[in-house]
């Protein structure tokens, strides 16, 4: 079954019309790439799927696994295996790492009808899920995100994503402000969750996060629509040539 | 009144002291809203009331066994209705330098508590210290020897007996020697949960030369209740003094924490964290003095009030001319979880010296729906998510309390009350 299927997706944030018709088809273990110059509405896209609140759908239709995504609440797509990397990764002071991951953790096994772990046993998964990030435990006592580096956070939302192991993962410019050690990281965990039946829908402004995670389609996204698909080379084209010679293949009309 | 003042013999001075808050109560009454401290905290409901002393009552151990926490070892000061009870209390095995007893004992067998009894709370700070003074029929006395380390802290406990509707007016006297390290918690408990009665506190604090305290106070009365409590802290050089004040209970809840940073070098750490429900007043005033260069004061308040509850806060921080190198910051932030529920906040900053470094800073908000999103887009739903951002909210402050059972204390008392 398709994973994810886009069809005419438009989208407000308060009046502003920031997507303007999106179509776009993901099948399971595929990896596709957004990309796009600033205000584009890439993010948007990504923040539209997980059902952030600043946004409002207009129209068009996206369904999940056949299911009509705007039929579900937030917590019900995450329960179902939507997983948004936020750009932004939220700081909730007073709430342990630890703590954060075993309530969702639980909160996702209950939606299936499953027990709950105990706090014993989820030490035990998370032991192994911190490899896939290069982290020792002592991160898991820290509140969630606060006073972490920005590498740090972007750390934590793949270490989020291990755990939580989603079906469908949307990485939301999970590049932006990693150093060249950090970056490795991040995308070797992506890499190492890559699986036949995980799709990923990466967001980036860079072509360079693509040089570790190889994307098998790359989309352009220019004045909230798609104005070009291709294969992974298509992201060295843009690297080549920058996203200016795209805006002539924006259709009439877009702004 | 005449029946307490008997039960504890009376030297002189006590009886000058009481006859003096009589006066002053007798002159002034309860504080109406024209009083300027007492403008957002009505007392009236009180001032109807007209509570009698509490009768005696006795509880059971096992009725108060839930309030209890902590390891068996610490030693306990139970008072019902006011009064102590030996039989709840466990005072056998103290720690050396440590000295307990209840103040109706204590005033008997030890008349030099004159140099500490009223000596440093004024009948004239407020209508209630006045009436406290007047009619206290006993309370704590904790006495710590210079350079002891106690290891364990001392739980004084006060519970109302069930189907009790008088007045209890405790007078607590803490005295910690110089370089002495030491903890005290008290908690206020009723065993009658929509009872109508009225607790009364007054604690004087004495912190010696470079001693170190925690002390924790918590109050759980009955949501119906009225709780009046006055602390009063007197801090000597290179001291460090940390309070934490925790409020839940009470339809007027009222605490003022009074600190004087009394010599210089001194250092005093205040947390306080409330909760207020349906149409329960919370009322939190501070005042700290600093008289003399080169102490710190810290405080952080933090209030979560639903329903049509309503918080006050108002923080006065006066630095002398003398108090150069001041360095004094306050904090104070709340969370509104309904449309109907208030709180008024003032910080009241009184600045003489012209080398001091003093801040404050207060926000009034609701939950953050950003963090909110975060929570669901884990899959966690929205009611839960609100549970878990008003727990992080206390717990940031509970994070404070440095004794660990009486911190899982604090956090059980509020996921309690987050999960009902």
């Amino acid at each position: 079954m398709t994973m994810l299927e886009i069809k005419n997706l438009t989208a407000n944030a308060g009046d502003k019309e920031i997507l303007k018709g999106i179509s776009l088809t993901v099948n399971p273990g595929e990896v596709h790439a957004i990309m796009g110059p600033n205000g584009s509405g890439k993010s948007t896209l990504a923040q539209v799927l997980a059902g952030h609140p600043a946004y409002t759908v207009t129209g068009g239709q996206v369904l999940y696994e056949g299911e009509d995504l705007f039929e579900l609440e937030p917590e019900e797509r995450a329960q179902k295996g939507i997983f948004l990397a936020f750009q932004y990764p939220v700081e909730v002071p007073g709430v342990s790492n630890a703590y954060f991951l075993r309530a969702a953790y639980n909160e996702i096994r209950k939606s299936k009808g499953l027990d709950e772990v105990d706090p014993m046993d989820f030490i035990d998964l998370l032991e192994e899920k911190l490899k896939v990030v290069e982290w020792g435990p002592e991160i898991m006592q820290r509140s969630v995100n606060h006073g972490f580096s920005g590498g740090e956070k972007k750390r934590n939302e793949i270490l989020q994503m291990a755990v939580l192991e989603p079906r469908l993962a949307i990485l939301d410019e999970t590049d932006s402000g990693l150093d060249i050690d950090a970056l490795r990281i991040v995308a070797s965990g992506v890499n190492k969750l890559r699986a036949a039946d995980r799709s990923f829908l990466m967001v980036t402004h860079y072509q360079r996060l693509l040089n570790y995670i190889v994307p098998d389609f790359v989309h352009v996204l220019a004045g909230g629509r798609i104005v070009k698909s291709g294969g992974k080379e298509l992201a060295h084209e843009l690297e080549a040539k920058g996203y200016e010679w795209l805006e002539d293949l924006a259709p009439a009309g877009a702004a | 009144m005449t029946a307490v003042a008997e039960r504890v013999s009376a030297p002189a001075w006590l009886a000058a002291l009481r006859a003096q808050g009589a006066e002053r109560f007798a002159a002034t009454g309860y504080p109406t809203s024209k009083d300027e401290d007492w403008r957002f905290t009505p007392v009236a409901p009180i001032a109807r009331a007209q509570f009698a002393p509490s009768a005696p009552a006795t509880v059971t151990a096992a009725a108060l066994a839930p309030f209890i926490f902590g390891q068996a070892e610490w030693p306990r000061l139970v008072f019902v209705n006011g009064r102590f009870d030996a039989s709840l209390s466990s005072i056998t095995a103290l720690p050396a330098g440590m000295t307990v007893s209840s103040l109706a004992e204590a005033l008997a067998a030890d008349p030099s508590l004159d140099q500490h009894l009223g000596r440093h709370v004024q009948v004239d700070v407020t209508p209630f210290v006045a009436q406290n003074t007047a009619e206290f029929a006993d309370g704590a006395v904790v006495q710590v020897a210079p350079n002891a380390d106690l290891g364990l802290p001392v739980h004084l406990v006060y519970v109302t007996a069930p189907g009790t509707a008088g007045a209890s007016h405790t007078r607590n006297l803490i005295v910690i020697g110089q370089s002495a390290r030491a903890a005290l918690i008290e908690s206020y408990v009723t065993l009658g949960d929509g009872d109508t009665y009225l607790t009364n506190v007054v604690s004087e604090v004495v912190v010696g030369a470079n001693a170190w305290v925690e002390h924790v106070r918590i109050q759980r009365e009955s949501e119906q209740a009225y709780h009046v409590g006055l602390t009063h802290v007197e801090q000597a050089r290179d001291s460090h003094y940390r309070n934490f004040t925790f409020a839940m209970g009470g339809a007027i809840s009222r605490h003022d924490l009074h600190v004087r940073l009394n010599a210089a070098n001194v250092e005093a750490l205040m947390y306080g964290l409330y909760l207020g429900r349906d149409e329960q007043l919370v009322d939190n005033h501070t005042t700290i003095f600093h008289d003399h260069p080169d102490c710190r004061s810290w405080e952080v308040y933090k209030g979560v009030l639903d329903d049509k509850s309503h918080g006050v806060f108002n923080g006065k921080i006066f630095v002398t001319p003398e108090a150069q190198k001041t360095d004094a910051k306050q904090t104070n932030r709340a969370l509104l979880l309904s449309d109907t529920a208030a709180i008024d906040t003032k910080p009241q900053l009184e600045i003489f010296a012209d080398d001091v470094k003093c801040t404050h800073g207060a926000t009034v908000g609701n939950l953050d729906t950003l963090m909110e999103f975060y929570f669901r887009s884990r899959g966690i739903p929205a009611e839960a998510a609100r549970r878990h951002l008003v727990y992080a909210f206390c717990a940031e402050v509970i994070a404070e309390v440095a004794i660990e059972p009486v911190r899982r204390e604090l956090e059980r008392l509020v996921l309690d009350r987050v999960n009902e």
